[in-house]
């Protein structure tokens, strides 16, 4: 078996397999085996496999998964949904792309032994509307399942039956959070709402609701065909399977890679060529815009949830932002800053307008133009704000983390920017 | 005005798919901008009519969306990533030669109404930054260089 599982089987051009290829290559024998036992056991076998969800947070799976009542047990009618969050918008985020265009038999596959694992008898997949082609191939793809009866009613003479379908969204970073997502759906602005009740209690249309990622999703039929201990063993550490490492930025081959969990940015970046631009390592981002810096010292952390904790930052997406020594980590931060203030949704008021005040001081710091009480505010928003801070979601816990990190480990820089902009002015290649 | 009659069979259609009236709003507003390329103030207030939803509420799912287009935009769209991953990869300069060649800003369209500018993050093509999305289908782009902006321009519509 591929050590490769989620990517293995990916077309090199990315064109999406039709379902009978896919069953050539082994596709859906995981439901067929599934749905022949009780749901627990996919669940128990995920528990196993130690899978934390991709999406970001890392929680454990199908912990999270223990949440949801079996069906009947809830008061009222409707249905129990699993909503698999292909909203991927992360700045350096770029895995769910290939995982939704090369592979959605994949994902479709999975998103059924989740539904099965949680007692969900609807799976909505909500795809980004830049990623068009993914939202075509996707429908065609549940299209084909239903077709041949892995969808609808009486699944394989199962008794379990499963609809499915896509919801195409039309912008805006914060549907990826999964209350916003819920509120996205249910058709109003995509605000975040307070935990609890966890949208497992109460989600869409007040109705018991899974959100998992894209990638945590397309783990599942890996699990289910080659068992737990397997998919342990493809880890470094005690979090499950290979992950998807995005290496971006200043590297000489930025790309995607599947690897071992635990695998260490040192090796990554060797994989990409090597830090590109003066060739040396200034720092790094382990997990997207919203995970704290790391530098040099920290190349040979495990990249896994709980060791990059540790280390001080988060794993996020797993997605490495790598700065040269030419590149000036104040304008990376000043750029995800804009993003996040951007994307605010507004409805607490110090992300509306903690963000875009931030935002400008950091453009301020780059132009030459700020003063020093404003090295202040930005410690100040960065303390008070992150990372459990007082607003209804992380975004802008997750948004501050970059500056309060960046603060801590580049304090002679930001001086150096008061005293006449950004010396080093990031250089088009 | 009234919706033409392929719109309001998508947005009833949509109705029933999405199990409601409220959960249709944002598919209502995604046909209307896919006939039309945006959501006008007379279709949008047609659409509520037919939803059943005040103007004001349809409104505000769609000036939430930065995709729903409440203005128009031009048959050639070019949203260009100005995340920090397409910054370390020189979006700055491509930016600049875009608004040089094009005479626009992000955010705007050129008078002859051909092509819009819009600034997103992140398009997910981080691997081949700067990068940037085209066009209707959204077509991911990249590496874009400075010097290379014709093509962009020509792969845009």
């Amino acid at each position: 078996m591929s050590a490769l599982p989620l990517t293995g089987r990916a077309a090199r051009d990315r064109k999406p397999h039709a379902l009978n290829e896919w069953r050539a290559l082994g596709g859906y024998e995981s439901v067929v085996h599934a749905l022949r036992g009780e749901p627990l056991q996919v669940l128990e076998q995920v528990e196993r496999a130690a899978l934390h969800g991709r999406g970001g947070a890392g929680f454990p799976a199908a912990r999270k998964w223990r949440f949801m009542p079996a069906r009947g047990t809830t008061p009222g009618d409707g249905a129990n949904y699993l909503i698999v969050n292909g909203d991927e918008m992360e700045p350096g985020a770029f895995k769910d792309r290939l995982l939704l265009e090369a592979l959605p038999h994949q994902v479709v596959e999975g998103a059924i032994l989740v539904a099965y694992a949680c007692h969900a008898s609807e799976v909505i997949m909500l795809i980004r509307d830049a990623y068009r082609s993914a939202i075509d191939g996707m429908e065609r793809a549940i299209a084909e399942a239903r077709q041949a009866g892995l969808l609808g009613t009486d699944i394989l003479s199962s008794g379990f039956s499963l609809e499915m379908r896509v919801h195409a969204s039309a912008g805006r970073y914060i549907v990826g959070e999964e209350t916003a997502l819920i509120a996205a759906l249910e058709g109003g602005r995509a605000v975040p709402r307070k935990r609890p009740p966890f949208p497992a209690q109460s989600g869409l249309w007040g109705r018991p609701t899974m959100v998992n990622n894209v990638e945590t999703v397309s783990c599942v039929p890996h699990i289910v065909t080659q068992g737990p201990d397997w998919f342990r063993s493809l880890s470094l550490t005690e979090e499950g399977g290979t992950k998807l490492f995005g290496v971006s930025g200043r590297v000489r081959r930025p790309q995607l890679i599947e690897a071992a969990m635990g695998t260490t940015a040192r090796e990554l970046i060797e994989r990409c060529g090597g830090v590109s631009g003066d060739g040396v390592l200034r720092c790094f981002q382990p997990g997207g815009g919203a995970s704290g810096f790391l530098e040099a010292a920290e190349l040979d952390v495990p990249l896994d949830f709980a060791h990059v904790r540790q280390a001080g930052s988060s794993f996020g997406t797993g997605t490495l932002i790598v700065l040269d020594g030419t590149a000036c980590p104040i304008g990376v931060v000043a750029r995800h800053q804009r993003f996040y203030a951007r994307e605010s949704c507004g409805w607490c008021t110090p992300c509306r307008d903690g963000l875009p005040w931030v935002s400008r001081i950091l453009d301020a710091l780059e132009d030459g133009t700020a003063v020093s009480e404003d090295l202040e505010v930005l410690r100040m928003t960065a303390a008070q704000a992150g990372p459990h801070g007082r607003t209804f979601c992380d975004l802008m816990g997750g948004a501050m983390s970059s500056l309060a990190s960046a603060l801590e480990r580049f304090s002679a820089l930001f001086d150096e920017h008061l005293a006449g902009g950004c010396p080093q002015r990031v250089a088009s290649r | 005005m009234t919706l033409p009659p392929e719109i309001v069979s998508g947005i009833r259609r949509a109705v029933a798919e999405h199990g409601g009236v409220r959960a249709a709003m944002l598919e209502a507003l995604r046909l209307i901008q896919h006939a039309e390329g945006w959501v006008s103030d007379a279709r949008l207030a047609a659409a509520a009519e037919l939803l059943g939803v005040t103007t004001a509420e349809l409104d505000s799912v769609a000036t939430f969306y930065s995709m729903i287009f409440r203005r128009p935009v031009g048959a050639r769209l070019i949203l260009l990533c100005d995340g920090a991953v397409c910054h370390l990869n020189g979006a700055d300069a491509v930016r600049d030669a875009v608004v040089a060649r094009l005479g626009i800003n992000p955010g705007e369209t050129t008078a002859d109404g051909t092509y819009t500018l819009l600034s997103i993050a992140c398009v997910g093509g981080c691997d081949r930054a700067p990068a940037a999305v085209l066009g209707r289908d959204r077509k991911l782009t990249g590496p874009v260089f400075p010097d290379n902006i014709d093509a962009l321009l020509a792969d845009a519509g």
